[in-house]
């Protein structure tokens, strides 16, 4: 893992005592509501529902113990003993009280955490796939160029008041588990024809109000040119990006008014100069945090043999665990979907848990995932059932990985002062519907996501079942949308037709699943048998 | 009726204006009648609430109701987590939301 340098310890220190100082300003009356707020966001304090939110950044879903340890404690110590991992693959506090927010950002300073760029119209925190470094399809590490871009970002004097919020995923497998392709920017890494590795660069891809799925704009970028050639694609969208129009403002607008190809070609044009200016990082440097990275002291000779007698722990090996590039390893996928529950949502207690396993059993390594999930990404198999059994009285072991129980689920009206509807109890509706273990088994992978507002933080549009909240006439109701992927075969969820109550959409879901059932092939996901037979039969079975 | 709420600077709970300060209750809310905008600019101004804004509400037997759902679970807290709310012990909590 990445350990700071005293460069990033001092920037992060400063910036604490920078925001210490705005706070106090704030609450003695030096500032008012109007010029604190775009500070505060900047931090990642935000004002929601019911209190302040603060949104911890978790670059590229990676963390150690201790810092795990530290989200626990923080939950404990000045919020109610319970945090929310989301969609970005952060974790967001929903009681925090604006005294007492430094404190928090010293103390996560300590374990080299942050809130910066969860917030604000700069380069977000860079999201990767949770099984980077571990997977057996993986043809790169991602997070050296994830956390290459980290260091490039923070702070960019030209690009933090960008026209829009700006997300950057990198991926270095065929598989796209992070949704590269619905980001303002993706990169893949992959082979050329000669051999070399290098990034595809997909740009102008994105959910919210109108969902695109990105263009490739360069379908190989040598590894040399990697910052220069987003100098240039961030430069373009600096200049050209719609300033005038909040909804208008994102880059996959301006990709789509001019099209991709006129975007490519002032991309190049502007990386003719990007790429004199010295930006890239020198070897040594990019050695330097790449070494951070370096795999993990694997033990050879160890057997991939597991003793699967206790039926319990075999359904759950076969759910969540996942195969590890080692022999003799394995990836762990920790559920924080148990049936009925708030997705994403895990107690201090959960969390300290979480953290203990990494630490033991792990490598000290975690990941946090887009789809809410918690991953231990080098376990060895023979102890496996140890971590499940702990998992287990923790109430963390529902095996439901890419189920329809395991559902992303944005906080929505609960929590979220942005929301129309409310997601949470839907997903609790949802998931005890299909609570039966061996039925979501029966279904297979089937990817149903919520979101309580167009924003789409619950990514609707990439949902194989997607569900929009709105807001009519004061009332909830909930649009439902089908065939949506952001997986490597991406696509975008198309309505199916009138909105229903929070009960109609759950026996909606109910209906399209038998016709899934009646009609699939063998080896077909729903999302194939949509795909294959289109929306007719499901839409008549459903609104008759 | 017309209430006035916001969160307080401080600790960010949601409060309501109770005619001589604020309240985390709603049921100590009172009509604002058209002195909303008026009360809100001068109870901001003095660092006593923060983003305050006015809304309909009707008066009840169990005081004011808010007439958008999201003020209604600002009042009571996540419908999904009662035990956080300001009435862990009222099992009718949700149904008055909706």
């Amino acid at each position: 893992m990445y350990q700071y340098d005293e460069y990033d310890q001092a920037i992060v220190d400063a910036r604490v005592e920078e925001f210490r100082d705005q706070v106090r300003r704030r609450l003695s009356g030096e500032m008012t509501e109007d010029q604190f707020k775009p500070l505060r966001l900047m931090n990642g304090l935000y004002l929601q529902l019911h209190a302040y939110m603060l949104r911890v950044a978790i670059p590229y879903g990676t963390l150690s113990g201790k810092q795990m340890h530290m989200l626990a404690h923080i939950a404990r110590k000045y919020d109610k003993d319970y945090g929310h991992f989301t969609t970005r693959q952060n974790l967001q506090y929903n009681w925090i009280k604006l005294a007492d927010a430094p404190d928090i950002l010293a103390e996560l300073a300590t374990v080299e955490m942050h809130a910066i760029q969860t917030s604000g119209n700069c380069i977000r925190n860079i999201s990767s796939d949770q099984y980077a470094g571990a997977a057996a399809d993986e043809i790169e590490d991602p997070r050296p160029w994830a956390e290459l871009l980290r260091q490039w970002s923070t702070f960019h004097p030209e690009f933090s008041y960008l026209p829009r919020k700006f997300k950057i995923a990198v991926i270095g497998s065929e598989e796209d588990r992070a949704a590269v392709r619905l980001h303002d920017i993706g990169l893949q890494i992959h082979r050329n024809d000669a051999g070399e590795t290098g990034f595809r660069v997909f740009v102008g891809g994105g959910m919210g109000r109108t969902p695109m799925i990105a263009p490739v704009i360069r379908d190989f970028l040598p590894k040399a040119d990697f910052l220069s050639y987003m100098e240039a694609c961030l430069r373009v969208y600096n200049r050209y990006g719609r300033r005038d129009n909040l909804y208008k403002a994102r880059i996959k607008i301006l990709v789509h008014e001019i099209g991709a190809d006129e975007y490519r070609r002032q991309v190049e044009e502007e990386f003719l100069h990007t790429r004199t200016l010295g930006l890239d990082a020198p070897q040594a440097e990019f050695d330097r945090i790449a070494a951070h990275f370096a795999p993990p002291a694997f033990e050879s000779g160890l057997s991939d043999e597991i003793d699967r007698s206790d039926p319990d722990f075999a359904l759950w090996l076969d759910q969540q665990v996942v195969a590890h590039k080692v022999p003799g390893y394995a990836i762990v996928n920790i559920s924080l979907k148990p049936t009925g529950g708030i997705p994403g949502d895990a107690s201090s207690a959960q969390i300290d848990l979480m953290a203990d396993l990494g630490e033991t059993y792990s490598f000290d390594e975690l990941r946090v995932t887009h789809a809410q999930n918690i991953v231990l990404p080098h376990v060895r198999k023979s102890d496996l059932y140890a971590i499940w059994q702990k998992l287990d009285a923790a109430g963390l072991a529902t095996p439901n990985l890419d189920l329809v129980g395991d559902i992303i689920a944005c906080p929505g009206l609960d929590y979220c002062s942005l929301a129309n509807a409310r997601s949470i109890p839907l997903a609790q509706k949802i998931s005890e519907r299909f609570g039966e273990i061996g039925r979501q088994r029966d279904l297979g992978e089937l990817k149903l996501k919520i979101s309580g507002c167009i924003n789409a933080c619950g990514h609707h549009h990439a949902g194989h079942i997607g569900i929009l909240g709105v807001d009519r006439k004061g009332e909830e109701n909930y649009q439902l949308s089908f065939g949506g992927s952001g997986a490597e075969d991406a696509s975008l969820a198309k309505i199916i037709g009138p909105g229903f109550s929070e009960d109609g959409v759950v026996d909606a879901i109910e209906k399209a699943v038998n016709v899934y059932t009646a009609l699939r092939t063998d080896g077909e996901r729903f999302i194939d048998t949509y795909r294959r037979v289109g929306e007719a039969p499901f839409k008549e079975a459903i609104y008759g | 009726m017309k209430i006035l709420t916001g969160n307080d600077l401080v600790t960010g709970d949601v409060i309501w204006w109770t005619g001589d300060g604020w309240s985390r209750h709603l049921e100590h809310a009172v009509d604002v009648d058209g002195q909303g905008e008026a009360i809100a600019a001068r109870e901001e101004a003095a660092r006593h609430v923060n983003t305050p804004y006015v809304i309909q509400a009707e008066m009840t037997g169990e005081g004011p109701r808010p007439a958008h759902i999201k003020d209604r679970i600002r009042a009571v807290g996540p419908t999904v987590r009662p035990d956080l709310g300001l009435k862990p012990a009222d099992p009718t909590i949700g149904d008055w939301v909706i």
